[in-house]
């Protein structure tokens, strides 16, 4: 905070929409699309991630919101669970097939996968190389309706209804050096009251034996979900920033080696808990649990022909992850150093309280604020406070002397 | 002749306290990442100091380590209050333990600490006193 406002270190930003989340006032507002951006094309399509169906009451089936979907604006809408479901096999194939160091990581969580460019260029060979369900839908919904439409790969629109802001980054900047297949992103929180009345309008078609959304992959954006839908026996599921964090950290020291593979969401209850939700995670969760024990049983996709398509590597992702190392407190390593050793010193002299007072979230980040001529050491209440009653003793008589407090 | 630059930092290190174990070699990874140390250095350096962050954690009662990075090197001392090696030859001899099975319960103990901690390091030194303790002298060179 300087000034009044919240201000970004951009380089250091990895996406995570917290800021968002934390901010009391809702005064942070991540930037996504919104309708009109996408007015040039001939037709669009929502891209609906099992996220969507977990804001609503679980008696409203996803057959229904898809309708309310395309009653809000879009041409049509297309499911995700689906793919996340043919991804989910496509794993369990390449955890057969692999023979490197473990655990594989999941690429799935932008934010998870900007942490390790950044922190951990050590891990980044252990992101699974498998396109996210979103990617794969998008590019076999575009296909379908340019045959079906006859329409041109750019007259068509396909749009993601993101439940947080890294997905939209990662939408426009992939950490792959590849172009999306998808055109934009709407935050769910921006749609979510249109829909709502859309829904409402919905003629209740939805009838369980009529529901055209089934699979495994509808519990995907629940922590844990990925896992329960491999094969792999040994797996791991971590939801939140510090503990995965702390994960990485075991991981990278070398431990964790009898796991094949670890989901990793930057969002403590998954996708489902995204910064641009609106619906409690929790209850989310549950939500989206019981629409899995309905419908969840039954597969949409053939073992077999995954089985193909990933030998034809149909799942694979192109070209390699780069580190992304946040920058270094100066290029000259000596004066990095030096700088270093100043930020210790000025944190020694604070209180170590971490009150936020100041602006800094801790007093080690405003110790190196301090050192890096962002803010001055006066902006510690705390230190301007002693310094105050040093000066106010220091002309006075012997301590204590009650004649020098009345001056 | 003005002095070298040098960042200096010391960590209490706590035996049998699993909670706090390993946080002292993550603080030194942050420390190297500020400085801009190369990542494949910081992952050596980082392996090491944790291998023997944690000796100190599962064998002795308490002990310090110690993070010096000048332009040239980074040296991380470790001293423990513990039982000491009888003998470091055997010791540092991979699939050589003489851990309880409790820590092997944990996941630890496999005897793949000391030489790891040699194979990531540049430089590496042992000193042990039976009864006493052991200081570990692990060096990387920039």
């Amino acid at each position: 905070m300087r000034h009044g406002k919240a201000e970004i270190l951009e380089d250091r930003c990895i996406d995570c929409g917290e800021c968002a989340r934390a901010c009391r006032h809702n005064a942070i507002i991540p930037q996504t699309s919104s309708f009109t951006e996408f007015s040039e094309f001939k037709y669009t399509v929502a891209l609906v991630s099992p996220v969507l169906y977990g804001q609503f009451r679980k008696e409203v089936l996803p057959s229904t919101i898809l309708a309310g979907v395309r009653k809000i604006g879009f041409d049509d809408a297309c499911d995700v669970a689906c793919a996340s479901e043919a991804v989910s096999a496509a794993i369990d194939e390449h955890l057969a097939s692999y023979r490197g160091p473990l655990p594989l990581l999941s690429p799935f969580c932008p934010t998870i996968v900007r942490l390790i460019q950044a922190r951990y260029p050590s891990l980044i060979d252990l992101l699974v190389p498998i396109d996210s369900p979103m990617e794969i839908a998008a590019r076999e919904v575009r296909n379908k309706k340019m045959k079906e439409l006859g329409l041109r790969r750019d007259e068509i629109g396909v749009i993601y209804l993101t439940p947080c802001p890294a997905k939209m980054v990662a939408i426009k900047y992939p950490p792959r050096k590849r172009d999306s297949h998808i055109d934009g992103a709407i935050a769910i929180s921006d749609i979510y009251r249109p829909l709502l009345s859309a829904i409402s309008e919905v003629n209740d078609g939805g009838h369980e034996a009529e529901e055209s959304v089934t699979g495994m992959g509808l519990g995907w954006p629940v922590l844990g979900g990925q896992v329960s839908s491999l094969r792999a026996e040994n797996s791991l599921a971590v939801g939140g920033l510090g503990d995965v964090e702390r994960i990485l950290d075991e991981i990278e020291h070398g431990r964790l080696g009898d796991i094949q593979f670890v989901e990793c969401h930057a969002c403590a209850q998954g996708c489902c808990g995204g910064p641009l939700t609106v619906g409690d995670p929790y209850v989310s969760r549950g939500t989206i649990l019981s629409l899995v024990a309905r419908f969840g049983e039954a597969p949409c996709q053939d073992r077999g022909k995954i089985r193909e398509l990933y030998q034809k590597r149909y799942f694979s992702l192109p070209g390699k992850i780069s580190s992304r190392p946040f920058a270094p407190l100066d290029r000259d390593i000596g004066k990095a150093i030096e700088k270093r050793k100043r930020i210790q010193e000025t944190h020694e002299g604070l209180p170590q309280i971490n009150c936020g007072a100041c602006g800094a979230p801790t007093c080690l980040s405003f110790a190196e604020d301090v050192v890096l001529g962002r803010a001055l050491l006066e902006d510690c209440v705390v230190v301007t406070a002693k310094q105050a009653r040093t000066t106010a003793d220091a002309p006075s008589g012997p301590a204590g002397d009650p004649q020098a407090l009345t001056l | 002749m003005p002095s070298e630059p040098l960042f200096w930092q010391r960590f209490n290190i706590c035996g049998r306290d699993f909670v706090d174990a390993g946080k002292a070699s993550i603080t030194i990874k942050g420390i190297l990442r500020e400085i801009g140390i190369h990542p494949s250095l910081i992952r050596r350096a980082s392996i090491a100091s944790y291998e023997a962050e944690m000796n100190v954690v599962l064998y002795a009662s308490q002990g310090t380590m110690e993070l010096r990075v000048t332009p040239k090197d980074i040296r991380v001392t470790v001293e423990d209050e513990g039982p000491g090696i009888p003998d470091i030859a055997l010791a540092m001899q991979e699939g050589y333990s003489t851990a309880s099975d409790e820590i092997r319960e944990m996941g630890f103990g496999a005897g793949m600490g000391l030489s790891n901690i040699k194979k990531n390091a540049d430089a590496f030194s042992i000193h042990s006193v039976v009864g006493k303790g052991t200081i570990l002298e692990i060096t990387f060179r920039l």
